[in-house]
């Protein structure tokens, strides 16, 4: 019998440490810091090979794939942080090309200093979150950069899903008389983050919408698969941008009514305060869906029945025009375009 | 929201719209200046103009505190925010306006210099407090309803005895702005008819100074609320007032203005701030006695002193017709400029950063309006 | 207008958006009044009478009968 010594492992202090340089330098700092973070959050058979790379299996049907950043700042705020937010919008580009995820991936660029509790505590969400939607995390990297180049942590994912054969969402598909259907009400993502950033402090009871939406597309293409055309989840620029990306892509017009737009009174009210329009406010757990006319009221009605769709409702329709204006029939009953959003959208003060 | 839902109903609207319609004298024309750019903004967002007859024109007026700052005093407040030891508060507004040689804050700041965006003059306080190795400069522009917290910003840190808050003043003020754009009518064509007065700053100022317009110039004025149906009834205030050979001012927004208007702001404007003998605005050229500066007790505060800012006037792009739109005396499609070269992603000027400037309301909301009426007259009939 | 806060300070409340705004401007506020605000002050109050009769006014002019 062999005596192997080994030194104790201690346990990463989670409580009050800090990521520091030699947790990216590749060496047992950084092996310590993946197993007690992040295999401890993700656990799957991928991650526990320990491999720099996952075997898959071949899938039936065509491969969609996305990637993202994610640099949300704050890192937490109601309703989610960084890492559920990376898990449910990596799935949702998928689910967009009305395709099921299978296989996500993460890679973390972290700052030094940053405090191994938070990055447990986001690591852990990014976990459940990945778990509440079925999709495992089976690859991912770390790195650490120096003190004042990364805000905290950034996180960078990349997802992969299955298409089936039939199905063929695009853009440039959205043709006049098409009807215009979102999930639910606009905004409450933006506010929420908003709503914690400097300066601009009020006290709102309002969460994040951010939500993986894939159990609702599954639920859409089930029901009205053939005639959709396109789908969209609004993030950055809001509504209004998806709107007018689509028109510029396929070519046509909107005509949308503002009051057929669910907004919740506290994102109105925090719109009001800051002179802001809801439509341009990003959304994280919500989709725009375009499909032909006469499928519009069998796909809203699998989108009510669906937790996540509860507030879908039928906003507008697809016109022809050249100029590709999203026109809409204002609340108080005159008309104004939809313009895209120039820069980031400031609050006004007169 | 209460006080403010009532105010957008659209059946009432509809209802007003009628009136307003019944009451015009198809004969003639009407052309009234909304002055503030709040009321330009609600007019467009909410698509006022598609409610009013044809023979109703809304003239977009220049009560939009960034379309009028010169673009002289935006290159100070860009050299200031350079100085390593300055920290620039500004309102967001001001962020994206086109300065010198295409510079601006937002691209000063990207270039590393310290510029915070802020709500109000609270927030420029706290930061020098919590800063107190930063020299913050608070750049303080508006009419006279942001005037008093400028003003009460500076009287608290002036008895807190902080010694790194200073204020680039470019207050102006609005009824000596209403003279002027009434004094300079030479065209009888575009000649106003009646002007809708502001809102915020009548809570402040009340509606005595406005007395000048109707007593002198022989224009009626109507100040109205901020809402659409505020903005509607005024309107028709205003139709009514023309066919009956009326000329007064009126109060629409009576539930916040009254005729002497808020009598301790107006004391703590008066006491931190004195006139300044004369200052450029935008579109209007050298306007006399219509700024403000720090008076002499707070001088210790003014960041012109303290910085020996001398502005430098700095001319517009020859083609861009911000002057003459903000004068009321062209519209943004009479510019060569608009929705070609200057948009909301390229402004050449300041009617189009503003989301109140009138170039920057017609692109967002208004470039399809003859189109969507030709629709609405056909969905009507 | 839903707390006093002292030191010229105020919590309002709009729309269920709770802030702490200034009222060093205007005199003689209490709980439950509305006022009007902009960029983080309070500039006058908003008189509730006046505000139903700007209202009256406005139904009374959207439902006049066209001639």
């Amino acid at each position: 019998m062999s005596l192997v010594m080994k030194p104790v492992r201690r346990k990463l202090d989670t409580r009050n440490g800090r990521v520091d340089l030699s947790h990216g330098s590749g060496g047992r700092a950084m092996a310590h810091l993946i197993a007690d973070i992040f295999h401890d959050a993700f656990d799957n058979d991928w991650l526990r090979r320990n491999d720099d790379q996952a075997s898959l299996d071949a899938q039936d049907g065509r491969l969609v794939m996305t990637t993202d950043g994610y640099v949300v700042s704050p890192l937490f705020f109601p309703g989610g942080d960084i890492g559920s937010l990376s898990v449910h919008g990596t799935i949702n580009d998928i689910a967009m090309a009305g395709a099921t995820p299978k296989y996500l991936s993460a890679s973390f660029i972290i700052e030094e200093g940053f405090a191994l509790g938070d990055l447990k505590r986001i690591a852990q969400s990014m976990g459940d979150a990945s778990r509440a939607a079925g999709v495992p995390i089976v690859a991912g990297d770390t790195k650490v950069v120096e003190r004042g180049k990364a805000d905290g942590v950034f996180i960078s994912t990349a997802g992969v899903g299955v298409l089936p054969d039939g199905l063929s969402l695009s853009s440039d598909k959205a043709r006049p008389g098409d009807a215009v259907l979102i999930s639910g009400s606009m905004g409450d993502h933006g506010v929420a983050i908003m709503s914690r950033r400097e300066n601009l402090e009020f006290g709102v009871e309002l969460l994040s919408d951010s939500a993986a939406l894939h159990g609702l597309t599954a639920a859409m293409v089930g029901a009205a698969g053939g005639a959709l055309r396109v789908m969209r989840d609004p993030t950055r620029g809001g509504l209004a941008a998806a709107l007018n990306e689509i028109a510029h892509q396929s070519n046509v017009g909107f005509s949308i009514a503002e009051e057929s737009v669910p907004v919740k009174p506290q994102v109105a009210a925090a719109c009001e305060f800051l002179g802001l329009d809801p439509l341009y406010v990003a959304n994280e757990g919500k989709l725009m869906a375009i499909c032909a006319p006469e499928a519009a009221d069998v796909l809203l009605d699998a989108m009510r029945a669906h937790p996540l769709g509860l507030e879908a409702a039928l906003i507008g329709h697809v016109v022809e025009d050249e100029r590709n204006f999203v026109e809409m029939t204002t609340r108080f009953g005159g008309g104004r375009i939809v313009d895209w959003l120039s820069g980031e959208q400031l609050p006004r003060i007169c | 929201m209460k006080y403010v839902d009532e105010y957008r109903d659209p059946e009432l609207a509809k209802g007003v719209a009628a009136t307003i319609a019944a009451e015009v004298d198809a004969a003639r024309g009407y052309r009234f200046m909304e002055f503030c750019g709040g009321h330009t903004h609600a007019i467009s967002r909410y698509g006022v103009e598609d409610m009013l007859p044809r023979n109703v024109a809304m003239i977009h007026g220049p009560g939009c505190p960034v379309c009028v700052l010169p673009v002289g005093r935006i290159d100070d407040a860009i050299r200031l925010a350079s100085d390593p030891r300055v920290t620039l508060c500004t309102y967001a507004d001001l962020m994206r306006v086109p300065a010198s040689r295409g510079a601006s804050l937002l691209k000063a700041r990207a270039a590393g210099a310290d510029i915070r965006m802020v709500y109000s003059t609270l927030d420029a306080l706290r930061i020098a407090e919590a800063e107190p190795e930063r020299e913050v400069v608070f750049l303080a522009i508006g009419f006279e309803t942001t005037t008093p917290p400028t003003a009460l910003a500076i009287k608290q840190a002036k008895a807190k005895a902080l010694r790194n808050f200073s204020v680039f003043c470019n207050h102006v003020l609005t009824p000596v702005a209403m003279r002027a754009i009434l004094a300079g009518e030479s065209d009888e064509a575009t000649a106003l008819d009646g002007i809708v007065g502001p809102a915020h700053v009548s809570t402040v100022i009340g509606a005595r100074p406005y007395e000048f317009v109707a007593n002198e110039y022989g224009k009626p004025v109507v100040i109205s609320g901020f809402e659409p149906l505020d903005v509607m009834q005024s309107i028709l205030m205003l139709v009514r007032q023309i066919n009956e050979g009326r000329c007064a001012v009126e109060n629409q927004y009576v539930r916040a203005v009254t005729r002497d208007g808020n009598a301790r702001a107006q004391r703590e404007m008066d006491e931190v701030f004195e006139l300044q003998e004369s200052f450029e605005w935008r579109g209007l050229g050298m306007v006399p006695y219509s700024a403000l500066r720090l008076a002499e007790a707070f001088a210790a505060f003014d960041a012109e002193k303290r910085f020996g800012i001398h502005t430098v006037a700095a001319a517009d792009n020859p083609a861009c017709e911000c002057g003459a739109i903000l004068r009321g005396a062209k519209k943004p499609t009479d510019c060569r400029l608009f929705g070609t070269l200057c948009s909301p992603e390229t402004p050449m000027g300041s009617c189009m950063v503003s989301s109140e400037g009138s170039c920057a309301a017609h692109y967002a909301y208004g470039r399809f309006r003859d189109r969507s009426r030709a629709r609405m007259e056909r969905a009507a009939s | 207008m839903t707390e006093l806060l002292g030191d010229g300070m105020a919590r309002i409340d709009m729309g269920g958006v709770s802030k702490a705004i200034s009222v060093a401007l205007v005199e003689n506020v209490a709980v439950g009044d509305f006022v009007v605000v902009h960029v983080g002050y309070a500039l006058s109050k908003i008189d509730a009478e006046e505000a139903e009769r700007t209202l009256a006014l406005l139904r009374e002019a959207a439902s006049m009968e066209t001639p």
